[in-house]
């Protein structure tokens, strides 16, 4: 991987941006004679920064966990990125260039996140990093991408309570998942009593809270709220005291191995979850998890996503299409999959739009940007760099998909500093 | 927290309580066994016991999928062929990795403890390679889902019940045949004094090897057991390994009875605390607890009275 090699990547580094200069007005005098044949903007002009772009390639990263216990969850955004960089290539590229991608494995640990985000921005000059998962490993790359102004896609939905000028969050900032899960579930359903269960760390922690408040100016009631150690296996305990308590919603953002621990075992407590009694609302079960848990033991559970692969609309229909077809038949598309897939579009429209690859440039384009051809429907990156998008409710199957019942009849705008919810 | 519930919905819900508490017990013995074995009669901290067990799981996975697709009429009973099945597979693999790797570490704590972790990782990537990263979903038959409903409030989980029996069964098993055969015997005769029973003509190579395979066995059986209550993926062991030492530690490390008496004290204590206050909490004052006591026990539990 990796193994282009620009002329600026072959040149000592300590004189590089100098050489650099005069090579480029070297080139652009070279090119003036031969670029009236296309429209391709010659390089000069569209990076004035050093970036990895020549006259028809420009190079970028994708930085995820391939091996570790992130392997599972990053998978998919890997594929995702792909997906979209091959497309866009076949439909001509970005300014006429290629994307020719360096992928980078963080291997779920967070300064190995660190030190390869260093590696893809100064050693292959990448002009922007797809990649990134849990909060962890984003809370890691950040320094290193404001230090060096690159330019990061964030997919996975988050707790919020950030806002870069070197991040575009593709995922829902906590208040766009709960707010509108818990409004449905109040309004369609007459919840009154809420149980809070999560793994314990920030993101459920943060999202109990904004949805602790939102319960109380509701003026409605939480009974419960718990937190077990990630990668927690026994949840019979807490299962009885949910029955003790006969709360009207299990609000669950649970994670990772202990997600399936927990559904098995509430279906083995007798629990049927099409009852709905209790209802089970959760914000971190997606297509993907259900393929590890089993769609038998959670039927009938409802999910508050952004995405969902069943969603009926011709741009999702060609999204699932061309990512089976490059993926196998069996493959399953998560929220955090389609946003995934989503950063390399809007990273286009931004370069596009600025007429440059240039970081600052691109910053400055981005906020505006629609992306009409988004496999959830339709989105806008907002002044915050979050994106508009509509939030759903799905209820699960047996057969692992969600059944649509309800989407936000406006776009969500997104709030990462929400007023009153710290 | 009990102000307006009657009598019999309270005592509904301790019954099941307790019941939660004796099926974490099983899953600690369960767990638990398979390494003491190890750890206790041979002094190696086989660091890759979650891996075992895991490959128990796929095991299972995979003659779940076997089953479903070639004798659909014999699924549901397919859970007792995969028992045996992990049982064999990874007590093969014990005897292998025993013979390629292990014995030549006897006697090197640290070493064995690196190797053995080294093993684990290996263990982890080649699942990944083979099964994918992602986790995969093992299917069960109809009859282990679901509950037992004793009266309206009380129901009791059948998976819960199997697993409970698993771990009788194979505790008593295990004691049989440490404590009633002829190779319980020369077992914990290697155990006490190895230059001794090799004198007397026991082959305390062999011994090893089968000793080392049947904890890696039982894991095996830990692991299919497990794929009713948990998750089945690359990573899933790592998160049985640090109960399954705290048990074996607390225990006392050369006991089997200990291993036992500590599972239940530990599984006991843990499930109780985590109905009066949070997940993360209970396992904070387990651990507090089980620190304290070995500071004042550091042998454990039952410590097996040896000359040194």
């Amino acid at each position: 991987m990796g193994t282009t090699t620009t002329a600026a990547g072959r040149r000592p580094s300590g004189t590089r941006k100098g050489l650099r200069g005069s090579l480029w007005t070297l080139a652009a005098s070279v090119m003036l004679a031969s670029t009236a044949q296309a429209a391709v903007p010659p390089t000069p002009e569209v990076n004035t920064t050093g970036l990895a772009v020549t006259d028809d390639t420009v190079k970028v990263g994708i930085l995820h966990s391939i091996t570790g216990t992130m392997a599972i969850s990053e998978i998919g955004s890997v594929q995702a990125e792909k997906l979209a960089i091959d497309q866009i290539n076949a439909a001509g590229g970005v300014l006429g260039r290629k994307i020719e991608y360096v992928q980078e494995d963080g291997a779920s640990d967070w300064p190995t996140f660190a030190e390869k985000a260093r590696k893809l921005l100064r050693q292959d000059d990448v002009a922007a990093i797809f990649g990134c998962w849990t909060s962890a490993s984003r809370k890691a790359v950040l320094p290193v991408i404001e230090q060096y102004n690159g330019m990061l896609y964030y997919p996975t939905f988050y707790e919020g309570l950030e806002q870069s000028p070197n991040v575009i969050y593709t995922g829902q900032e906590a208040t766009q998942q709960i707010l509108a899960g818990i409004d449905w579930a109040v309004k369609t359903k007459g919840a009154k009593t809420f149980y809070l269960l999560g793994s314990d760390y920030i993101w459920p922690r943060t999202s109990n809270k904004i949805a602790r408040k939102h319960i109380d100016k509701l003026g409605l009631k939480v009974v419960g709220e718990e937190y077990y150690p990630l990668g927690h296996t026994q949840f019979n305990s807490v299962i009885n005291k949910i029955k003790l308590k006969k709360p009207d919603v299990i609000f669950a953002s649970v994670v990772g191995g202990s997600n399936v621990a927990f559904y098995k075992q509430m279906k083995a407590a007798g629990v049927d979850f099409t009852d709905e009694k209790p209802l089970l609302l959760t914000i971190s079960v997606t297509e993907d998890e259900i393929r590890g848990i089993g769609g038998e033991n959670v039927n009938g559970i409802y999910a508050s996503m952004k995405y969902f692969q069943s969603l009926d609309n011709p741009n999702n229909q060609d999204f699932v299409k061309a990512f089976k077809a490059a993926y196998g038949d069996d493959m399953v598309i998560g929220d955090v999959t389609q946003a995934a897939y989503l950063g390399p579009w809007l990273w286009k429209m931004a370069v596009e739009k600025a007429g440059s690859f240039d970081i600052d440039k691109i910053r400055e384009a981005s906020p505006g940007i629609e992306f009409t051809k988004a496999p959830e429907g339709y989105v806008r990156i907002h002044e915050n760099h979050h994106l508009w998008s509509k939030t759903r409710i799905g209820q699960a199957q047996t057969d692992g998909q969600y059944k649509v019942v309800y989407e936000t009849p406006e776009l969500m705008e997104p709030d990462p500093f929400p007023e009153g919810y710290q | 927290m009990f102000d307006g519930y009657t009598t019999s919905e309270l005592l509904s819900i301790f019954a099941m309580q307790g019941f939660a508490g004796l099926s974490l017990f099983s899953v600690f013995v369960l767990m638990a066994l398979g390494l003491a074995i190890i750890f206790g009669q041979m002094g190696v901290i086989n660091m890759a016991h979650g891996e075992f067990m895991i490959l128990g799981a796929y095991t299972t996975y995979l003659t779940s999928n076997l089953f479903q697709s070639y004798l659909p009429s014999l699924f549901s009973g397919y859970f007792f062929v995969a028992m045996l099945l992990a049982f064999v597979v990874c007590a093969a693999l014990g005897a292998l990795i025993e013979w390629a790797m292990i014995r030549h570490l006897y006697r090197r704590p640290l070493d064995t403890l690196l190797a053995t972790w080294g093993l684990s990782l290996i263990m982890q990537q080649a699942y990944r390679s083979i099964f994918g990263a992602r986790e995969v979903g093992v299917e069960l038959p109809e009859w282990m889902m679901g509950a037992i409903q004793v009266t309206d409030l009380v129901e009791l989980p059948i998976n819960g019940l199997f697993v409970m029996i698993i771990a009788l069964a194979i505790a008593l098993g295990v004691y049989l045949l440490m404590y009633r055969s002829g190779w319980g015997r020369k077992v914990r005769a290697v155990v006490q004094n190895r230059p001794m029973a090799e004198a007397v003509g026991i082959n305390s190579a062999g011994v090893d090897r089968a000793t080392f395979a049947l904890g890696c066995g039982i894991a095996g059986i830990a692991g299919a057991a497990f794929t009713m209550i948990g998750s089945t993926g690359p990573s899933s062991g790592q998160a049985y390994i640090v109960d399954t030492f705290l048990v074996v530690v607390f225990g006392g490390a050369q006991s089997l009875i200990g291993t036992i008496v500590s599972a239940f004290s530990i599984s006991q204590a843990q499930s109780t605390m985590e109905f009066f206050m949070s997940g993360s909490m209970a396992k904070v004052l387990t651990l507090l607890v089980v620190v304290g006591i070995l500071m004042l026990r550091p042998e454990g539990l039952m410590a097996l009275k040896v000359r040194r």
